[in-house]
């Protein structure tokens, strides 16, 4: 038997989970569809699928005879609405949140890296669109060396950047860092956001630098590129744009960082390409993509995990 | 007519043609220098705004806070200012410049993406400072989408808006265009800022249209420091309103020995129109991806102006640094 989930959020975002979920999952259910605009193409989209919808928010999503099954809920709104989401859904020990928003009120996940850390989460944040496509490369070399600094620079196209990423720029920017220092494990993580209105669409760029100790460039590779795999297991359009680059910088022209001081080491840069299954938005939106499949992986991880 | 409000960005623009290489030391005489000559506002920060330094934009000599700090305190007549983008800098970094003293700000985004800075804007007004809202590479924009995003940026709180024309793409009839397309939708007390680049040669020019069509705040730097091939001239600007008896508060002399003792010494690579510089205003590209796209050009046996155009014809837009060396290693595969 299926497992049965909630979706909170009609927008790009839970519209694309939604489509991911009722093609190919195997283990999950879309129970509800949960909006707060009753007009809204998302909720219209599931309603045409026979999904049960309902456009009062979480505390209507309470009221559906579907609730008590339901045990799992992705939040897809936005950072501010989680907290009211959260609050609300936290009264209910037998469900287990995962929160798509940059919200941060539940550990990182970022599935191939520490999924097996917070198996027993009951709320568990998926970082941002930008941090599921870059961790992992922090992640990947500090497997191998100390890394001092991360940064990453995320590009996407405009047409995918919805009403809720807009408004909160800050929290994208923010939230990345942190992930990227906890995660990554970087001393220091920054985090860059770029909105490119170019038309055709631009396909979701990511770039990865890391400023490291020393250490063996063939296994810093080695380890980047295992890492790459395992993020194509559930997103299957994330690659490796260029070959992975090195740069040393000497102890005598240290770069000065923010918040860190003098550093210096081997630079490392990592271009991907992240191109979108299009689903809910076409393939240039790899942004959307690489959140609802990492959100749709934990859930199915976790049900897995749940059943063993 | 209105007095012309001058800002300078002899110390943010002019940040990118040395890489961010300004000691503090430097920072601190130019800013008293422009202040006894009477320029209204001093605009300090990385290039790319707070928090721009990073391997994405290149590390600055000092950080923002080196840079800001202890010069409110030695200014006479002059606002301190700052420049953020919302994406690479946050709230967080604009509350601690406004704790060392500085009182307006410019948030910055692509000519299309103006609610982006809805957030920022609004944050800003609420920590009480003047804000003027920067609407980036203004020439990928038409006059009327371009009014409509200056009018988010109004009804989001901005003191003013500016035509910012980061690629010196503009010819001056666009530059009118903007401007009055502006006066046509914004309300009469918002006022509108015109932000040059020289690279095809109208910095001035462009400017005094601007001017002459409902543009208030001017900005302008010593000698042009600024990207690509600068900023409009802040002393030659100066010159020309003293000869159309446009009153300023700028003293011209002072200016120009500035400008031509301290300044153009500091410029590694001459800040003038040439070869590349003309080619980002020809092709429309982001005069602060000049010397990154010199470098990759160098690194990897390319001519600056093939790369130059490819960005260009990718529709790169401000902040995608990191995508030169990745059109770079496109071009040699």
């Amino acid at each position: 038997m299926k497992t049965k989930v909630a979706i909170i959020g009609s927008g790009n975002i839970g519209t694309d989970l939604l489509i991911k979920i009722l093609r190919y999952s195997e283990t999950l259910e879309v129970a509800a569809m949960v909006g707060i605009d009753p007009k809204s193409d998302g909720l219209a989209r599931a309603a045409r699928m026979d999904v049960p919808t309902c456009h009062t928010g979480v505390d209507g999503l309470l009221e559906m005879p579907e609730w008590n099954d339901i045990k799992i809920v992705f939040d897809a709104t936005s950072a501010k609405a989680h907290l009211y989401n959260w609050e609300k859904i936290r009264q209910f020990s037998d469900k287990r949140m995962i929160d798509l928003t940059p919200a941060s009120v539940g550990p990182y996940l970022v599935p191939a890296v520490n999924f097996s850390d917070h198996m027993e989460a009951l709320n568990v944040n998926m970082v941002t669109c930008g941090g599921q496509a870059t961790i992992p490369i922090v992640a990947a070399i500090s497997d191998v060396v100390k890394v001092h600094y991360g940064e990453i620079v995320a590009s996407i196209a405009s047409k995918s950047a919805g009403p809720g990423t807009r408004a909160n720029i800050d929290e994208f920017t923010e939230t990345t860092s942190r992930g990227i220092e906890k995660i990554g494990k970087a001393e220091k993580g920054k985090a860059i956001i770029i909105l490119n209105p170019a038309e055709p669409p631009l396909v979701m760029r990511d770039t990865v630098f890391t400023l490291s100790e020393m250490g063996d460039k063939e296994a810093i590779r080695k380890s980047i590129r295992a890492k790459v795999e395992l993020v194509q297991e559930y997103v299957p359009g994330y690659k490796l744009h260029q070959e992975i680059l090195f740069d040393e910088i000497p102890a005598s022209n240290p770069v000065l960082i923010q918040g860190l001081g003098y550093r210096h080491g081997l630079k490392t840069s990592v271009y991907l390409k992240i191109t979108g299954a299009g689903h809910y938005l076409p393939e240039y939106a790899g942004n959307l993509d690489i959140m609802t499949s990492a959100a749709r992986a934990t859930a199915e991880r976790l049900v897995k995990s749940i059943q063993s | 007519m209105k007095k012309p409000y001058i800002q300078d960005v002899t110390l943010r623009d002019g940040m990118h043609p040395i890489g961010h290489q300004y000691t503090k030391e430097q920072v601190k005489e130019l800013a008293i220098a422009l202040d006894r000559a009477g320029v209204d506002a001093i605009e300090i920060a990385h290039g790319d705004g707070l928090a721009g330094g990073s391997f994405t934009f290149g590390f600055g000599a000092q950080t923002d806070w080196e840079w800001l700090e202890g010069i409110s305190e030695e200014l006479t007549h002059a606002r301190l200012t700052t420049l953020i983008l919302p994406g690479i800098a946050t709230m967080e970094d604009l509350e601690k410049a406004k704790n060392m003293g500085v009182e307006s700000v410019r948030i910055a985004t692509h000519c299309t993406e103006a609610d982006t800075a809805i957030q920022h804007i609004q944050g800003a007004k609420k920590l009480g400072m003047d804000v003027g809202g920067f609407l980036m590479m203004a020439h990928m924009n038409s006059p009327k989408n371009l009014a409509e995003q200056a009018k988010i940026m109004e009804q989001a709180g901005a003191d003013c808006v500016y035509v910012t024309d980061s690629a010196g793409a503009l010819l001056m009839n666009d530059v009118k265009d903007r401007i009055e397309a502006f006066k046509e939708i914004l309300e009469p007390s918002t006022e509108i800022g015109i932000h040059c680049h020289h690279n095809l040669s109208l910095g001035v020019a462009n400017t005094i249209i601007a001017m002459q069509h409902g543009a208030t705040r001017l900005d302008a730097s010593l000698t042009g420091m600024g990207a690509g091939a600068g900023n409009a001239p802040l002393e030659v600007l100066i010159a020309v309103l003293n000869k159309m008896e446009v009153s300023h508060n700028c003293d011209l002399y002072k200016l120009m020995d500035t400008a031509e003792d301290i300044v153009r010494p500091l410029q590694k690579r001459p800040v003038r129109v040439d070869r590349e510089t003309l080619s980002l205003g020809y092709a429309g590209v982001y005069s602060s991806f000049l010397l990154h796209s010199e470098r990759a050009a160098q690194k990897y046996g390319l001519d600056t102006r093939a790369i130059l155009e490819e960005l260009a014809r990718r529709g790169m837009v401000g902040g995608q640094e990191d995508m030169i060396v990745d059109v770079a290693l496109d071009m040699i595969k």
